[in-house]
């Protein structure tokens, strides 16, 4: 075991791949001697050279449609979207293209595609560098979603998305880079889109969260449980498409409310497809109504402090929300 | 252009294969006729042409390792489909929107071709998507190659990536993003333009303020040559100098072939209202497939007696794809629902 950040286990799950498989390579801007911009291909470059990871023109729809041509070809790549602000010109080969190959060719042409994509608010980063797009790409039918909270999860997901036939959206919450730690098992097994996780087990309030939310929930899930005798059950989501529905249902079944968080904002959020799942098919379990924190509607979290802190969800924010359900 | 023989590339092109193409073209031209036909019969729902673009496609698709290096057309490369081994009753299946159209189950609009074992890449409508999925494919080749583990010479595996579009799509963004990075990378890449000189109705000249697509290659570093696109020789020839500098490593190339479009865009367009039947009946007289019969009879590999032997023989072809195509079973309604997803590796969990 061994005592890890966010990012140390993406780069340890980048390194590992490219070493276990010759069919993998990375591309995205920055990423070769830059090490990215974030680090997260830091030394890789020196130790697997330029074929296979390989800095790219600035064009993130190429990127992604040199991907899906590689993919198609049976390699396996791992394309980095530098921000996930930047991933809209890329839109169309997603959305349009590595998405519907499958059901368009019936089932003829595959896209074994990953693209690792930073999202969320930063503070200093403005309009351009935090935006949450997880919502914009889990209408999609055809495209997985994995969003991992923990170190341990960073590096399982990354091996999986990397097994998975199908092309995959693996957002990294850039804000959780360094500041989410955990252990990490010398081997582990890789894990496969789908499932989610009950990060803590507790019967009185169900919290449903992803990414840096998750990683802000346990932490509020922890102080209600000291100062209030609250017990929270929170279920870190993982993957949002396909969405382990079943994980979503055990939990209100058991709690009878449901809180949840994310930094995306509110208005046609992911919340509001898991609100929708538990007043269709969990509705006589409930116990109050089905909450969302969320960030406010504005584009995207602002450059100034105060607006900054302001505009993102934090564990406070979530311990009010806790305690506002649990009192319904 | 000329070798060490003097000849031109399509000087060496045995009589078997002169005739083949020639097959190929008619093949395509009969089975667009038909398409329409049945269409306007109201017996089927939609088609995309490519009647007057025979010689480009077929032309483009002889100078190619046909079934093995990767193709990625559009939805008007019939003719292409054609002579890269689709058969006319894959056509048909797909003009009906039947359960074993095998481009796409009945799912896309007819002509969005897709044969995996032929190395042909499904396409969508939205125009110049494929091109850096085309350096995508030849980024692959590219990257096998360099690891030591297929020969280049190999000529069992691909060795390079053929995408073709119209000019009005090489205004795109996705075009000339993915001409960057196949001519930055030196990619075994060649993209046919076929230039018909209409995007639906909008003539080039207010869609561009060159004449023509080719100069365009010299800003990514990849050679551009502009072609008679209604001599299917002269693509051909065209072609096979891109094919070949593919092939030895010296990146890609850029084929520009004029032609014109003998029909409205699609069978929901109507070109009237742009074109004016005097242009239209002028592209008639140069239109390739009769430019060609008549190019093979005054060489002799054609007779009119072989001419009528082999339009007997296509009729008969597309007569029985179309009586298979629409005796074949629908699509079972709830086949919508898939294949979403590919299945899972087994295993992991």
């Amino acid at each position: 075991m061994a005592a890890m950040t966010l990012i140390e286990a993406i780069r340890t799950a980048l390194d590992e791949a490219l070493a276990q498989d010759e069919r993998v390579f990375v591309t995205g801007e920055d990423i070769g001697r830059r090490g990215g911009v974030f680090r997260a291909t830091q030394g890789l470059y020196e130790k697997y050279g330029a074929r296979r990871v390989m800095d790219s023109p600035l064009t993130e729809m190429a990127i992604v449609g040199v991907g899906i041509g590689a993919a198609l070809a049976d390699l396996r790549p791992v394309c980095e979207i530098q921000f996930a602000d930047f991933i809209h010109p890329a839109f169309n080969q997603i959305v349009g293209e590595a998405a519907r190959m499958y059901y368009r060719s019936a089932g003829g042409w595959q896209v074994p595609l990953v693209i690792r994509v930073p999202y969320g608010a930063v503070p200093g980063g403005g309009l351009y560098h935090c935006q949450s797009v997880e919502a914009l790409f889990a209408h999609i039918p055809g495209l997985k979603i994995v969003v991992p909270s923990t170190p341990r999860d960073a590096r399982r997901l990354l091996h999986g998305a990397i097994l998975d036939p199908n092309p995959v959206l693996y957002l990294e919450t850039k804000y959780g880079y360094r500041q989410i730690r955990g252990e990490v098992p010398e081997v582990d097994e890789p894990l496969l889109p789908g499932p989610a996780r009950v990060a803590r087990e507790g019967a009185d309030l169900s919290l449903f969260a992803w990414g840096l939310m998750a990683h802000y929930a346990g932490i509020a899930a922890e102080r209600v449980a000291q100062e209030d005798g609250l017990q929270v059950e929170l279920v870190d989501l993982r993957t949002l498409h396909p969405l382990d529905r079943e994980a979503v249902l055990a939990s209100v079944r058991k709690t009878g409310k449901a809180l949840v968080v994310h930094e995306d904002n509110l208005t046609m959020g992911f919340g509001a497809e898991i609100a929708a799942i538990l007043v269709d098919e969990a509705f006589e379990y409930l116990d109050g109504p089905v909450k969302r924190l969320a960030a406010p509607d504005v584009p995207a979290a602002p450059f100034n402090h105060g607006m900054f802190n302001y505009f993102l969800p934090g564990p406070d924010d979530i311990v009010a929300a806790i305690r506002d359900l649990a009192a319904y | 252009m000329p070798d060490e023989s003097g000849l031109r590339p399509s000087q060496h092109l045995s009589e078997e294969t002169l005739l083949e193409m020639y097959r190929l073209m008619l093949l395509s031209r009969r089975l667009d006729e038909r398409a329409w036909a049945l269409h306007r019969q109201g017996r089927v729902q939609f088609h995309v042409s490519a009647m007057g673009h025979e010689a480009a496609q077929v032309g483009a698709a002889f100078a190619v390792n046909r079934g093995v290096d990767y193709v990625v057309p559009y939805y008007r490369d019939l003719a292409m489909a054609i002579a890269l081994g689709c058969s006319p009753l894959d056509f048909m299946l797909g003009l009906f929107a039947r359960r074993d159209d095998p481009w796409s189950g009945g799912r896309q609009m007819p002509c969005h071709f897709s044969d995996r074992a032929r190395h042909i890449i499904s396409g969508s409508s939205t125009v110049a998507t494929q091109i850096p999925q085309a350096a995508g494919l030849a980024f692959a080749i590219r990257y096998r190659q360099q690891a030591g583990q297929v020969d280049p010479r190999d000529k069992t595996q691909p060795r390079l990536a053929l995408t073709s579009l119209g000019e009005g799509s090489t205004n795109q963004g996705e075009w000339h993003e993915g001409m960057n990075w196949a001519g930055l990378q030196r990619l075994p890449f060649v993209c046919l333009v076929e230039n018909n000189r209409y995007a639906i109705s909008v003539p080039q000249t207010e869609q561009m303020a060159i004449p023509s697509v080719a100069p365009r290659a010299a800003g990514y570093g990849a050679q551009g040559e502009s072609v008679d696109g209604n001599d299917v020789l002269a693509v051909y020839d065209a072609m096979y100098a891109a094919v070949q500098r593919a092939y030895r490593g010296e990146g890609p190339s850029l084929v520009e072939a004029h032609t014109y479009r003998l029909t409205p865009h699609t069978s929901d367009d109507d070109d009237r209202s742009y074109r004016s039947r005097e242009e239209v009946a002028a592209a008639g007289e140069v239109e390739p497939l009769g430019r060609y019969r008549r190019t093979l009879l005054e060489r002799g590999t054609l007779t009119p007696a072989l001419v009528d032997d082999l339009e007997a023989q296509t009729r008969a072809q597309v007569d029985e794809a179309q009586r298979e195509a629409e005796a074949s079973p629908e699509p079972a309604p709830e086949e919508a629902d898939s294949p979403v997803l590919a299945p899972l590796p087994e295993g992991p969990t």
